[in-house]
């Protein structure tokens, strides 16, 4: 069913070859082709997938837009609207498509909408022969796609799988390697993503006001969920899995642009800034494990850290902090200390106090009990872990003992955080990567090793 | 677009109704018929039933030409299926929308299956 968008890249690299233009500008025009694929993808398809109604064929004239820029632009030079002229070109590949097929009455009714109106502009030939399609304009349907990508009644799994596909524009394959399965497997949930959203009729829209929170709310939580599996893939690992970090925050960054203002995006926005600064120096050059007061925050990257700070200084101002700002807020600490012992951990425990109120769930209980150990010692914070430990929640979650080993360490009880170190390293066996387990048996044998 | 909203209710709960060891909540009952009633007149609620109890069911397959009969529903699952509507919406949003108004969907599960090929 039409090119994979690898094919369009292939297809974008071989007829940039076979220009006639020197080898500085055929790379200039590959680079301009290749970035207005990355900026412009996601809204020529939301645009013709809101123009055509049909997901499939507004992909397949996507990509033979990107097609034809490769091949025309180094011809004719870069338009200067290139989003424009993308999506002038795409609809008139889906207009001559309908033309093909529209002996059926039926079939010319579907077009109609598509058909030029006398405003608009350079109508069907606007964007071709190298001239702008500056009298084009086209709405920017991102958000439609996002929130339909996003939408409920999808599995999450094809939610995550839609969104890189259409709006990062990611391939089938990569994002079958990014969620380490098969590009068959991916390919099946992708197209049955689309054969749900068609057949039950999922509707193509930015939901009304009163499903408006609860339905941003799920986009978010599709973005997030992208962002960790990236960052749970850890430095090293595949680039196309460690680069769903960066198409988490692209598409938050572009969430935010068409939502401007929404604190919660914001919240989100400045909490991925703030974790992917530290993304490199989580780890040590032979792999192993560093922890957050071991990290060297000289290379923590400033320049994500600059990006998150206005948007959570803009979120905090609204309201009532909500679950993104909130972590955004614990992030920002981090980013903000000079050193660990700068660490303000009486405020980050007061603001995982909060986030516990607002999304009651063990894990957030735990790291609060790490905070409040940091803040008013280790007693404290053992205390509260013996409050999770008897709820009986997170008995088989390593982290749990091994925060427990750790506070019991502190505390000068070596035994006993020994064995809770082998209980933890035992648990991870099953769960955790490999740097953590090697982590778990490193604080072990320190603290054997100082035990006896 | 056409969907079928299907009822699903804890078998023991419609057995209890059947034998009379609970009864339906009135208000219940007055919100249902005033759902049927605005429904049918929106153009939305095109059709539908109440079913008898699960165990009234009588499942049957054709086998090398044999005519299987069985006693009892096809799925032994604890929710059984226990009525449905046929409804005419805009698209699952709005179908969403109605369904989670039936007061079953507070106590039971709804499932919105789309139909196929009756597309208007």
């Amino acid at each position: 069913m039409g090119l994979g968008t690898s094919a369009v890249r292939r297809r974008i690299a071989v007829a940039g070859d076979a220009g006639g233009a020197d080898a500085a500008d055929t790379t200039d025009t590959e680079a301009a082709v290749a970035e207005a694929f990355r900026q412009e993808w996601g809204r020529v398809l939301a645009t013709l997938i809101g123009l055509t109604g049909d997901w499939d064929l507004a992909e397949e004239c996507a990509q033979e837009a990107f097609v034809r820029a490769a091949r025309t632009w180094p011809r004719d030079g870069v338009p200067r609207r290139p989003g424009a002229w993308l999506t002038t070109v795409a609809r008139n590949r889906a207009i001559d498509r309908y033309r093909a097929a529209s002996r059926e009455a039926a079939r010319l009714a579907v077009a109609a909408p598509l058909l030029p109106t006398g405003g608009d502009g350079g109508g069907f030939g606007g964007g071709f022969g190298g001239g702008d399609a500056s009298g084009a304009d086209f709405a920017d349907d991102r958000l439609r796609l996002i929130f339909t990508c996003c939408h409920p009644a999808l599995s999450m799994q094809a939610r995550v799988a839609l969104t890189l596909r259409t709006l990062a524009g990611l391939t089938t394959a990569e994002i079958a390697r990014a969620f380490l399965t098969t590009e068959a497997t991916m390919a099946k949930r992708l197209v049955r993503a689309k054969g749900k959203i068609r057949d039950a009729r999922i509707p193509y829209r930015v939901p009304p006001p009163h499903l408006l929170p609860e339905r941003t709310a799920g986009v978010l939580a599709v973005i997030y969920l992208l962002f960790n599996e990236g960052y749970a893939a850890g430095p090293g690992a595949d680039l196309v899995r460690t680069g769903l970090c960066s198409e988490a925050i692209r598409l938050a960054r572009a969430l935010n642009g068409l939502m401007p203002g929404e604190p919660e995006i914001l919240g989100l926005l400045a909490l991925l800034c703030f974790q992917d600064a530290r993304r490199d120096t989580r780890v040590d050059a032979a792999g192993e494990l560093v922890r957050l007061e071991d990290q060297d925050r000289s290379r923590w990257d400033r320049q994500a850290i600059d990006e998150g700070t206005p948007a959570l200084s803009e979120a905090l101002r609204h309201g009532t902090p909500g679950p993104y700002r909130l972590q955004a807020a614990i992030a920002a600490c981090h980013a903000f200390a000079a050193d660990a012992a700068d660490t303000d951990w009486v405020r980050i425990a007061k603001l995982y106090d909060l986030l516990l109120r607002i999304t009651p769930s063990p894990i957030v209980a735990l790291n609060r009990a790490v905070a409040v150990a940091m803040a008013d010692g280790p007693g404290a914070g053992l205390a509260l872990v013996a409050e999770i430990t008897a709820s009986g929640e997170l008995a088989d979650y390593y982290l749990l003992h091994a925060t427990r080993a750790d506070l019991l360490e502190r505390l000068g009880r070596r035994a006993e955080a020994a064995e809770s170190f082998r209980t933890a390293l035992r648990l991870a066996e099953k769960s955790a990567a490999d740097a953590e387990r090697r982590f778990l048996a490193r604080r072990l044998a320190e603290t054997e090793g100082t035990a006896g | 677009m056409r969907y079928m909203l299907i009822h699903y209710i804890d078998e023991a709960l419609l057995n209890a109704w059947e034998d009379g060891e609970v009864v339906s909540n009135p208000e219940d009952d007055r919100e249902i018929e005033a759902w049927d009633e605005e429904m049918e007149r929106r153009g939305i609620l095109v059709g539908g039933g109440r079913l008898a109890v699960p165990r009234s069911t009588t499942t049957l397959r054709v086998r090398d030409g044999d005519v299987l009969i069985t006693d009892g529903p096809f799925a032994e699952t604890k929710e059984q299926i226990a009525g449905y509507c046929v409804l005419e919406c805009a698209d699952l949003d709005e179908a969403v929308d109605v369904a989670s108004r039936h007061p079953t969907a507070r106590f039971g599960t709804f499932e919105l299956r789309p139909y196929t090929g009756v597309d208007q």
